[in-house]
This record gives C-alpha cells, sequence and structure tokens, in this order.
C-alpha cells in the first residue's frame, strides 16, 4: 500500500521534532524511497505498514533509522570544489599567518556524512600544506550515528571512490582493504567524528578557525537557520571562516556575517561587534 | 567538446557515449586502441578518450602510451574506464599519462564528478 496523508504527516513530525528539518509537502517519493529498505529488512511489505507499526508500537530505534534516511543526503569528494580550492589558496596561509607558530587550528565539517568532506580537507592540507597540517584537527560532526561511525572508520566502497575522488589522490592516500579503499592512518588521526544534531543545543565541540557548514541550512525553516547560525558563531573564533553551500546564504538570514569573495567561492566571517 | 570512447563491449560504448552525449559532448565509438588511433590520424582529435582496459588488437595502457608519446596530441585528456581495480594498476595509467581513472561499475554522476575535476564539463551543465 502506498503511503497514506496520514502516514506522510506522521513522518514529516517525526522528522521535523527530532533533527528540526522540514520535508515539504510533495516529497512522499522521498520518503517512499527512502524508508523501504527499512521496511524490506523488518520483513514488512511497504512504507506505509511501516509507519503504521512504529505509530502503534513507538519504537525509538526505529525511529532513529527513519529519521537517519531521511535526512542523510548525498556526497562526493571535492564537492563544488571551490569551498576546498579557497581553503588553501586563502583561508589557510591567512590564517597561519595571524596565529602563533605552535598554536592548532580547528577545522570542523558540521554535517560530514559519511567522511568525504573531512578528509577531502586533510588530504588537500597534507599535499598542499604539509608542515601546517599537523597544526590541523578536523572536528567531523553529523546527525547520523551510523555515518559518524562510517567517518571514523575511513574506509569507502568503489562507488565512493569514484564520486569526484582524483585519481593521484586515490593512489596516494587510501589502501584497497578487500573490496573497500582505506583512507592513511595519518589522515585518519586528524579526523574526530562525533553525534551532533544541528538544530539543538551544539556541546563544545571547540573553538574553530574554519566551519564547514554546507547543504545543511537548506532544509531549515527561517528560525532554525538562524539559531544554527548563532550557535554556529558562538563556536567559532571572532576571525573565522564559514563556508555555506552554493545554494546558501546568511543574507536575509542572519546579519551578523559578513559575506566576502574568495577566488570562485564565497566565505562568511563575523561581523565584529555584532 | 568531442570525444572518443574506446571500449570492445559495445553495450559499455553506448553507456558511456550516452552520458557524454547528455553533457553535450560529439561522440565518436572504437572498438579497440588501434581504432582509435586510425581515427585520431584521420582528424577527429578529441577533448577526451574514456578507454577501457582491456580491449583486443591495442589495449587501453598502450593506446595511453601511443597518444602520450605524439606531442600533437597533448591536448587530449585521457581517463580509465575499466574494471581494473587494483591499487598497482591506477598507479600503472597513471604514470603511462592517464588523468582521470574510473572504476566499473559506475554511475552517470561519478563521470560527471570526473568530468568537473577536469574541467571538461561545459559550464551550462555545470551550472
Amino acid at each position: 500500500m502506498t503511503l497514506t496523508a496520514t502516514s506522510f504527516d506522521w513522518v514529516r513530525q517525526l522528522v521535523h521534532r527530532e533533527s528540526a528539518i522540514v520535508l515539504a509537502p510533495g516529497k512522499e517519493y522521498l520518503v517512499e524511497a527512502r524508508l523501504l529498505p527499512i521496511a524490506q529488512k523488518m520483513g514488512l511489505p511497504g512504507v506505509h505498514e511501516l509507519v503504521e507499526q512504529v505509530r502503534l508500537r513507538p519504537d525509538l530505534s526505529t525511529n532513529r533509522r527513519i529519521v537517519e534516511a531521511l535526512t542523510t543526503n548525498e556526497t562526493s569528494w571535492f564537492r563544488d570544489g571551490d569551498p576546498f580550492t579557497a581553503l588553501t589558496s586563502t583561508v589557510m596561509p591567512a590564517l597561519l599567518a595571524a596565529r602563533g607558530p605552535s598554536e592548532r587550528l580547528q577545522i570542523w565539517s558540521a554535517a560530514c556524512s559519511s567522511g568525504q568532506e573531512p578528509y577531502t580537507i586533510a588530504m588537500l592540507l597534507s599535499d598542499a600544506l604539509p608542515g601546517a597540517a599537523s597544526r590541523v584537527s578536523i572536528t567531523a560532526t553529523d546527525l547520523s550515528r551510523e555515518m559518524v561511525e562510517r567517518t571514523r572508520a575511513g574506509r569507502f566502497s568503489q562507488l565512493e571512490v569514484n564520486r569526484g575522488l582524483p585519481a593521484p589522490m586515490l593512489v596516494r592516500h587510501f589502501t584497497r582493504a578487500g573490496n573497500e579503499w582505506e583512507i592513511a592512518p595519518a589522515l585518519r588521526r586528524m579526523v574526530t567524528a562525533s553525534e551532533c544534531n544541528l538544530a539543538g543545543p551544539l556541546p563544545r565541540l571547540g573553538t574553530f578557525d574554519v566551519v564547514y557548514l554546507r547543504n545543511v541550512l537548506i532544509y531549515f525553516d527561517l528560525r532554525t537557520k538562524q539559531d544554527i547560525l548563532r550557535r554556529v558563531r558562538q563556536l567559532m573564533r571572532p576571525d573565522g571562516w564559514l563556508f555555506l553551500g552554493a545554494a546558501e546564504t546568511t543574507l536575509g538570514v542572519d546579519d551578523t556575517w559578513e559575506r566576502v569573495v574568495v577566488g570562485r567561492s564565497s566565505a562568511y566571517r563575523p561581523v565584529r561587534g555584532a | 567538446m568531442r570525444a572518443l570512447v574506446i571500449d570492445d563491449s559495445r553495450a559499455m560504448r553506448r553507456i558511456v557515449g550516452g552520458i557524454l552525449e547528455g553533457f553535450g559532448y560529439e561522440v565518436v565509438p572504437a572498438g579497440h586502441g588501434r581504432e582509435a588511433l586510425d581515427v585520431m590520424e584521420g582528424g577527429f582529435v578529441p577533448d577526451l578518450a574514456c578507454v577501457d582496459w582491456n580491449m583486443p588488437v591495442m589495449d587501453g595502457l598502450q593506446y595511453v602510451s601511443a597518444v602520450r608519446s605524439n606531442p600533437a596530441w597533448r591536448s587530449v585528456t585521457l581517463m580509465m574506464v575499466t574494471t581494473e581495480s587494483e591499487h598497482g594498476q591506477i598507479v600503472k595509467a597513471l604514470a603511462a599519462g592517464a588523468h582521470e581513472y574510473v572504476i566499473k561499475p559506475f554511475t552517470a554522476d561519478a563521470i560527471r564528478d570526473k568530468l568537473a575535476l577536469l574541467g571538461l564539463l561545459p559550464e551550462e551543465v555545470t551550472a
């Protein structure tokens, strides 16, 4: 049986309550596609039956799987490459000049999915600024426990390494591990992964020089976007840099950020005194 | 943009060629490396060649080496598209002069990502 309006509405409310992400009307296809594998694994004939089961017999573990399935997004290496080029060409040189020689630099990949973004940053720094890479810690967070565990493992399927990872980087930084590819231990040590719901109060993850918060805000309503940007700013150095997704901006959302052009990309920096 | 799709599998030539045509490429197929060199010597010098590894008559690695040894073809970007997935094989192809490497099976998005890396995705597709 296909998804009824009542079932869809129940899923929408669950996802909004647990993650603040808004599933707009018309996203029924997404719910069907993402939840069908869960229904099948549980031996149920379809998504409608899955939703009916958890509605009538609440089960936190299944709720979590539903939320994760609907909030985990496709990712690739060097996704929209310009924010990464900007890191090594402009942002890191500026930060290295501004910081003391022994000061550590902290970068936050705030919706790391299965780890492609934090390891892209680690590879870039290791290749372009090998002297500075040892001073950098990368914090990777995601709403999904499964994605955090995958990031910690640093292992990627053949299909995943095909997605935007330059072949010279694949052979330089990965080894084959059965059917998968495993990131070099030195790069894995640069990355610390943990669960974090951006829509709720943030744990004290660090004080960040650079934050990658890309393709996240698009899923939230205006109020939640403002809350997230405010909380992120509280975890940043006053001269820090924030990178958003290509379709995202702070303009019209939160005027305590200044947009700056960095190469072919845009970054946002806290307005002084705001 | 012009592309050569070199693979001994007709189905694979159709798949890769179809993806590239979707990005606006003019595509010419070839069943092995020697046939591809003949096409190029005949005047069709592509911007991109997608090259299978294991083929009769002339394999992909021999083709890559042949293209790289001719300065007139310096502008051709070479991308292996193959089932060969060992670390050492990828190193060997890059050392011979391949610019990129896609391991079969792949998705259209994988080809798109690689073309973007190589700067070979037309602007209207990037936007």
